[in-house]
Formats: C-alpha cells, structure tokens, sequence
C-alpha cells in the first residue's frame, strides 16, 4: 500500500494512464469512424454527397424524412419491409423461448439418460455454419411449397437460434435449489405443473435476455431472409437494402439513412442485454477446459 | 389375479401411466420440439446435401474450374488469416479493457458499437468510404499527393476489405468473451506473483496465458468453423467482384445454385469443406459442455 503511495509508483501509474489513452484514440479513431461515416451520410444532401469530406457542411434530415414517408422509389415499401423483420424476429422470438425453456427443464432437472445425445446434438447445431445447410434447406422449402412466406424463415430462425438460448438457459436453471421438484412433490403436481408453476416464473429474467437473442438474430438475418423471400413488398429490411446495391445509382444518403433506422433496435437491445449475450458461451467454454 | 388388485387394494398405475412417468419420456418429451427441429432442418438437410455431393463428376468440375481453386485459397487468408490476426488483437485489447480504470469503463463501452450494430450497414458504409470515385480513402490519399486506389475493384485490396470488415465487425465479441475469461482468474494468483516481484510481461507469461490457453483454443475453432460459413460479408462487401476473383465457398455456392443453376456444384462446394468442419466440431463437442 505505503510503495503505491509513493512518487515513482505515482508516477507509473501516470505514465501507464497516458500509455492507456494514446491507444484509446487509436481504438476508438478505428471503431467508430465507420458508424460516424454512416451517420454523417446520412445527413447528407444529395448535392453533397459526390464531395467527400469529414463533416457535413449542409446537414439535412430530408433523407429520414423520404424514408418514413415512403418517398421515393427505393424506399416504397419501407413500412412492410420493416414490418417483416419485426414479424419474423418476433416469432423467433416467441418460439425459441418456449423450446428453450422446454428444453432446458429436460436438460437441467431432469436426469434422463438420452441428455448428452440432446446436448451433442445441440452444439452440432450451434456449430455448424448455418450456410452449409442453406441450399437442401431452401430446395426443401420450395418442394413444401413455402418458398415466399414467412413461416419458411421463421422456421430457420428458430433452428438456428434455439441452441445457443438453450445453452443459457440451461446454465441458468442448474444453478436453481433442488427444492423445486421437492415443493413440486410435496403439493402432488406432476412434472408438467411443476414445470409450468415453479419452474417458469423462476428463469423469466434468462428467458427475457434468450428472447432477445432469438429476435436480434432473426433482425440481423441476411443469407436465409435473401434466398426464402421475394419480391418487394415481402422481404426483410436487409435483402431490401441490398437490393439497392444492383442499380448503378443507388442513393447512398438514403441508403445510410434506412441503415441507421434498421440499426438502433440492436444497438439499443445489445447494450441492455451484453451481459446474457455472452456469457453463455464463456461459462459453456471456461466450465469445457 | 389382476395387476390392479395387488398390494392390499391400492392401484398400481396403468402402463401407459408408468411409461408417461419414466424420466427417459418426460426428457423426451420437453425436448422434442428442440428434437423435430434439428431433425428437419438440420440433420434432414445435412443429409441431402452429402447424398447429392457424392457425385464424383461434380468435385472434378469444382477442381477444374479456375474460380473455384481462386476460392479455396480466399477461404483459406479469410478463414487462417483474418481469424487468428482478429483473436491475436483480442486477446491483446481484452488486457487493455481489464485495467480498472474509471475511463476503461466508458472506452468498453464504445469499443462494442462494431458488434451491435447489424454487418449490412457496416459494410454499407465501408463500401463507401472505399469507392475510388467519392470515398473518403481516397479523397484523403489525394490530398496528401498519393494516386488513389481503385480499392473494391482489384483482388488484393477487395479481398483485404472483407478481411478488416470482419476484424472490425467481430473484434468486439471475441474481446469480451477473453475479458470474461481473464475476470475468472482469481485474483490470488496475482497477488502470489506480486511478491516473487514479476513483472506485467512475466504475469502474462506464467499466469494469463496458460489459464486462458485452452479458451483461447475454442474460440479459435469457434470463430474459424463460423467464418469458413461466412456468405454475408464477402456477398455484400464484393458479391465475388473483380471478376469472380474474391469469392469465398459460401458465396461461390450461392453463385453456382442459383445463379448458374448448378445444384450439384453448389452443395458440392460445402461438401469440400466438411471433412475439416466436422473434425473442428468433433474436437469442440469433446472440449465444451452444455
């Protein structure tokens, strides 16, 4: 303690803070540039936008403005593509909190032997880049005759996502007392009441933060919202702004203005769930080694 | 005498009663819609695609095709290269977010932004900070006298933008999980290197390494198996251009299904890499519990 006091332990400790902060600027120069530049774009005239430069000199919101009053070609259908995305991710939403919680009472309290087939089989899933399977999956889709809807992707979604919100959720109910079953027990209710009244109420927090993983994956869904869904009025925001990217004269301002829209809904459930959205994965790793 | 009748009058519970109780079906139970999906959509799939891609004639038309060679050796710097450089700086950025200054805290905080917001605007404003017309890249290298760089429009330097777009996007997640991982040492082992008088480079040596060795080694092969998938940055970034020089196997897959209408190459194509997926995955499923 009295040698930390000290004026060389001080001085150290300056010396390390001003290190600290000469890469600080270096890594925040790196991270945020590209989402200043987004912004900035966005509140770009068009007039300007063919002269680059670090700030904008006329700002103007008219490209949020042409966005939410669908005012132009590129953003005709803003509305319904949006509305897709928000229909999709709440479904897989929805969804894979009822399998994962379904799931992870099997997983966590009961001890039934098939259980590391089930947890193999989930990882399996977790791991296997989602591509690989995207073409049977998509000739699949089209024998069903559910190319173009809706349920074909939520359907991948929930595939998809389940293993991962799985994995926390039953990491969360192991740490639970085993006074559960035995309260259960006592007042006579068979597994499913005891799964319904005791065991639900008590992981609601992990379910909230797994819903919200299940919804920003299906949000931020490209490669199965662009092969299961055509036409217009019916895809997702991403495929719909990728789509800008096939004419030569795409509206960038615009473009980064609809960028932006689709951004915050993430940035904002990110920063209030970071926790729940990693730490399956560590504890699932640093508990494996 | 009827089973019903035993034991003084109390009834035993019917079969179906018993079989309904046994902990083996009730698992089963709980876990079948988990079950039914991953049978459809993944190992259904999973299967058909195999069956498909044992075509021999396929593979010798995969190996024959330029593009596709061109391709295994993007996947390759994007999988080999890009994953591990991006690792490297985690590891090393999770050291820096450990310090407990106030300060740390907030620069944390901002460092997440890449990972929060979706790739597609990302790439999107990438894109346009590289176009050699009006992007800002440029426009700064002309103003300090250099000739500008024609950056998504040749092999290196488009390749090289998916590969820091990734690193960019990513970096992020994989510093937080090392960060976690860091928080987990106790701190007693610290303070026992304290008095031996080690110094920082000594600590990392003796004590962070080898306890965040084998964390390290999963999210190695986590993030390579990820990435060896990867279609939306390299589609979105360069969709395969110049010139079908800058594919990587998903997007050269997607290419070859649907828009050359060659089912069989295109699933052909992930057949090529699944012999080494399914051995990273084999070493994952030994190493990492759930």
């Amino acid at each position: 303690m009295g040698d930390d006091m000290s004026a060389p332990g001080r001085r150290k400790r300056r010396g390390l803070q001003v290190g600290l902060s000469l890469l600080a600027i270096v890594i925040l120069g790196w991270t945020l540039f590209p989402v200043y530049y987004m912004l900035l774009l966005s509140f770009t005239p068009t007039d300007d936008l063919f002269q680059p430069g670090l700030y904008v000199e006329h700002p103007t919101v008219r490209n949020y403005t042409y966005t939410m009053g669908q005012d132009n070609p590129f953003v005709r259908y803003f509305w319904h593509q949006i509305g897709n995305s928000l229909v999709v991710a709440l479904w897989a939403m929805a969804l894979v909190a009822a399998v994962a919680a379904l799931g992870s009472f099997a997983m966590a309290r009961l001890h039934f032997r098939f259980r590391r087939f089930v947890s193999g089989l989930t990882l399996f899933t977790y791991v296997i880049p989602s591509s690989f399977l995207s073409i049977p999956f998509f000739k699949m889709m089209a024998d069903y005759d559910l190319i173009d809807t809706k349920l074909s992707l939520i359907l991948a979604m929930v595939t998809f996502a389940a293993p991962y919100a799985l994995w926390v959720l039953s990491d969360y109910a192991r740490s639970l007392p085993p006074e559960i079953e035995e309260a259960g027990a006592i007042d006579g209710a068979g597994t499913l009441a005891t799964f319904l009244y005791l065991y639900l109420p008590l992981i609601r927090p992990p379910l909230i933060a797994i819903g919200t993983y299940a919804f920003l994956y299906a949000w931020n869904e490209y490669l199965y919202a662009l092969l299961l869904l055509t036409g217009e009025p019916r895809v997702t925001l991403p495929v719909a702004m990728s789509n800008f990217l096939t004419t030569d004269n795409a509206p960038w301002n615009l473009l980064m203005a609809v960028s932006t829209v689709y951004a915050i809904p993430p940035v904002v459930l990110y920063y209030c769930f970071k926790r729940y959205l990693v730490s399956g994965l560590v504890s699932g790793a640093v508990a494996g080694t | 005498m009827s089973p019903t009748t035993r034991e003084g009058g109390r009834r035993a519970p019917s079969r179906v009663a018993l079989v309904l109780r046994s902990r083996t079906t009730q698992g089963f139970l709980f876990t079948a819609p988990l079950l039914v999906l991953f049978a459809a959509f993944v190992i259904y799939p999973m299967a058909f695609g195999v069956w498909y891609a044992l075509d021999a004639d396929s593979y010798r038309a995969l190996f024959s095709d330029p593009t596709f060679r061109q391709t295994v050796v993007n996947t390759l710097w994007y999988v080999g290269f890009a994953v591990n450089v991006k690792l490297f700086l985690a590891l090393l950025l999770s050291g820096i977010l450990d310090f407990q200054f106030a300060w740390i805290r907030v620069l944390a905080a901002l460092f997440l932004i890449p990972w929060a917001v979706p790739a597609l605007p990302g790439i999107l404003s990438f894109r346009w900070m590289l176009n050699s017309q009006w992007g800002i890249f440029n426009y700064l290298l002309g103003k300090f006298g250099f000739a500008s760089v024609p950056w998504l429009a040749q092999h290196d330097t488009a390749l090289g933008a998916v590969i820091v777009f990734h690193i960019w996007k990513y970096l992020p997640f994989w510093t937080i999980i090392f960060l976690a991982g860091r928080r987990a040492i106790p701190n007693e082992l610290y303070e026992a290197t304290a008095i031996d008088g080690a110094s920082a480079l000594q600590n990392f040596r003796y004590v962070t390494f080898p306890l965040l060795r084998n964390l390290y080694l999963i999210c190695t092969l986590l993030s390579m198996v990820f990435t060896l998938g990867d279609f939306t940055v390299p589609w979105l970034m360069t969709g395969g251009a110049p010139g079908d020089s800058t594919h990587v196997l998903a997007t050269l897959a997607y290419r070859y299904t649907f828009q050359m209408g060659r089912l069989e190459w295109g699933l052909a194509t992930f057949a090529v890499a699944l012999p080494v997926t399914l051995g990273f995955i084999g070493l994952l499923l030994r190493w990492v519990k759930i």
